[in-house]
């Protein structure tokens, strides 16, 4: 009881010490909205399970797992597991993420945050780091379905898979951060979140396949981080690395995004 | 000694509403400063503008030498805050939260004996959501404390508390003082700004209507005082009415009312002892901070009661 509350600020902080417990908090921050996160079994099981159930349903349409000339000589179920992966992040990142962090802001919860010294920058990357790990495991989750209930190869280009899926993961979670940052409710956040949404999974090919567009659309979806994404992850899953331009659209974007949501963000 | 807050001239609007018209003060290091007046007097925007959440629209605020808008880093890491309603996750667990803020901070508090010292010991592993009202506020108050802060302000610290736990609060907050934390009090209860402030400031419609100590506020109403009493013997006639500090005398019964100036006790008291008479169940109603409000303010207290 002693111990608790003494009037302080005279040692004055090494540098060192001063950066390390940046990190510690920016650290322990992101293991708790985790934590949190993982308590949240209905909002976070949609994301996984959806994606999961559609390959479910499909793979089991028998037409659909015989391999294709129109699809590079593989079957519509090896493409669309990799259309599967995007939509879970984009599901995860898009909707799930920011409705999290506008119902923060709508309890005041950001507030409370904002007159301790944690600052803006890390309350978003703590999300990041929250929401990127989630997206591993569907990730991980995906695939593994994929491959043993349909016999859907596991990307013959692993690294390259990798840095691609996390570089999707980066744009959508930056475009979701952005939504988080600006949308007032968390009504308005699902709002938002969900044309977004529904924009960028058109142009990843989810209804209309991007070979199948009209060359104008075509060059646009290319653009979008999901236009990227698609052919990027497919071209791993079939063994080559994706072109320096799709890694390069993914980046920009998440980078961009990413800046912006900080730039934009608002406590309350 | 230089004072650790300094408010001059502030001046806060929100489109055309004017928040705070023309309000200063100063804080001085070791003090329980109270900020004090109705619902909607600019109290909260007072101290937000102290804890750099809002711009100014004119005047300065100095948080112990810092710029509380632009220095933020340093000012957080040395002002502790509880805000009137903010909350946490509801999936948050007690502990957790402690743990999350301490990590917060370059020297924080042992976070278990802060539990400790507000009585949550039993609900350390309770989620957020599942508190009540008066456990909310004091996880609220510990993570105001967490930061080892020199400066902790409290706004409607007892708000929504069962009188026990009021008092608890108060208690905690005046050890929490003793620690040499200066605390800036925001409340529209008398009872708790009579009760721990060193000084209070008035404030009405955006302005400072008065700072002084409770007594001196309360002193310098000329209310009347009352004084009640049954004597042991039968007064001798005149005794009291004859005295210069008593305006008035009412018998009822056996029982005497005497009302007079703020010298009037000490008139009757010694003008029973000169003739060996005791006053029974002597009752005094003196003026208090209430009504000090009253009169600086011309209308009534905002809640008798509290909330």
């Amino acid at each position: 009881m002693s111990t608790a509350i003494t009037a302080t600020g005279q040692a004055a902080p090494q540098a060192q010490t001063q950066a390390a417990s940046r990190s510690s908090a920016l650290v322990k921050l992101s293991l708790t909205e985790l934590k949190l996160l993982s308590r949240e079994r209905v909002r976070m099981a949609l994301p996984i399970a959806i994606p999961l159930l559609l390959i479910l349903i499909l793979g089991n349409i028998g037409s659909l797992r015989v391999p294709r000339a129109v699809y590079g000589g593989e079957s519509f179920i090896d493409l669309y597991t990799t259309i599967m992966v995007v939509f879970g992040l984009a599901l995860l990142a898009l909707t799930n993420m920011p409705m999290i962090v506008a119902d923060y802001r709508e309890r005041g919860v950001l507030r409370r945050l904002q007159t301790t010294p944690i600052g803006p920058v890390r309350v978003l990357a703590a999300q990041l780091v929250a929401d990127l790990t989630v997206a591993v495991f569907m990730v991980i989750a995906i695939l593994a379905v994929a491959r043993i209930a349909f016999a859907v190869p596991l990307p013959r280009q692993p690294g390259a898979f990798i840095v691609t899926a996390l570089l999707a993961a980066g744009a959508l979670l930056g475009a979701g951060l952005l939504v988080a940052a600006v949308a007032p409710t968390g009504r308005v956040a699902r709002g938002i979140g969900g044309v977004l949404f529904y924009a960028m999974m058109f142009f990843a090919g989810l209804w209309l396949p991007i070979p199948n567009m009209p060359a104008v659309l075509q060059h646009i979806s290319h653009g979008t981080p999901l236009g990227a994404a698609v052919p990027a992850l497919t071209l791993a899953a079939e063994g080559s690395w994706p072109t320096a331009l799709q890694l390069g659209t993914m980046a920009g974007w998440a980078v961009a995004l990413g800046l912006a949501a900080a730039r934009f963000f608002r406590w309350e | 000694m230089s004072p650790v807050i300094e408010v001059r001239q502030l001046h806060k609007r929100y489109g055309d509403t004017v928040a705070v018209d023309d309000i200063s003060f100063a804080v001085a290091e070791g003090e329980i400063f109270g900020i004090l007046g109705p619902n909607g007097a600019g109290k909260t925007t007072t101290v937000e503008c102290i804890e750099g959440l809002r711009n100014p629209d004119g005047g300065t605020v100095s948080v112990l030498g810092l710029d509380p808008r632009h220095q933020r880093d340093e000012l957080t890491q040395r002002l502790g805050v509880q805000l009137q309603d903010s909350q946490l996750p509801d999936k948050l667990r007690v502990d957790e939260a402690l743990d999350l803020y301490s990590s917060f901070y370059r020297n924080p508090a042992d976070w278990r004996s802060l539990i400790d010292l507000l009585g949550l010991g039993a609900k350390t592993k309770t989620r957020f959501g599942k508190l009540s009202g008066g456990q909310k506020q004091r996880l609220s108050i510990a993570l105001a404390l967490v930061g080892t802060p020199q400066i902790a302000i409290l706004d409607e610290l007892t708000t929504g508390l069962d009188p026990a736990a009021r008092h608890d609060t108060w208690d905690l907050i005046e050890g929490v003082r003793d620690r040499g934390v200066t605390i800036v009090l925001v409340t529209h209860f008398m009872e708790e700004a009579e009760r721990l402030c060193d000084r209070v400031a008035l404030i009405d419609s955006g302005r400072v209507v008065a700072i002084d100590t409770p007594a001196n506020l309360a002193e310098g109403v000329d209310a009347e005082q009352r004084i009640q009493f049954r004597p042991s013997a039968p007064l001798p006639h005149n005794l009291l009415e004859s005295l210069p500090d008593v305006t008035n005398v009412i018998y009822r019964g056996d029982v005497v009312v005497v009302t007079g100036n703020s010298n009037a006790l000490n008139a009757v008291t010694s003008a029973l002892a000169r003739n060996q008479i005791v006053a029974r169940q002597l009752r005094v109603d003196q003026a208090n901070l209430e009504d000090a409000f009253l009169a600086l303010t011309g209308h009534h207290a905002p809640e008798k009661q509290g909330a």
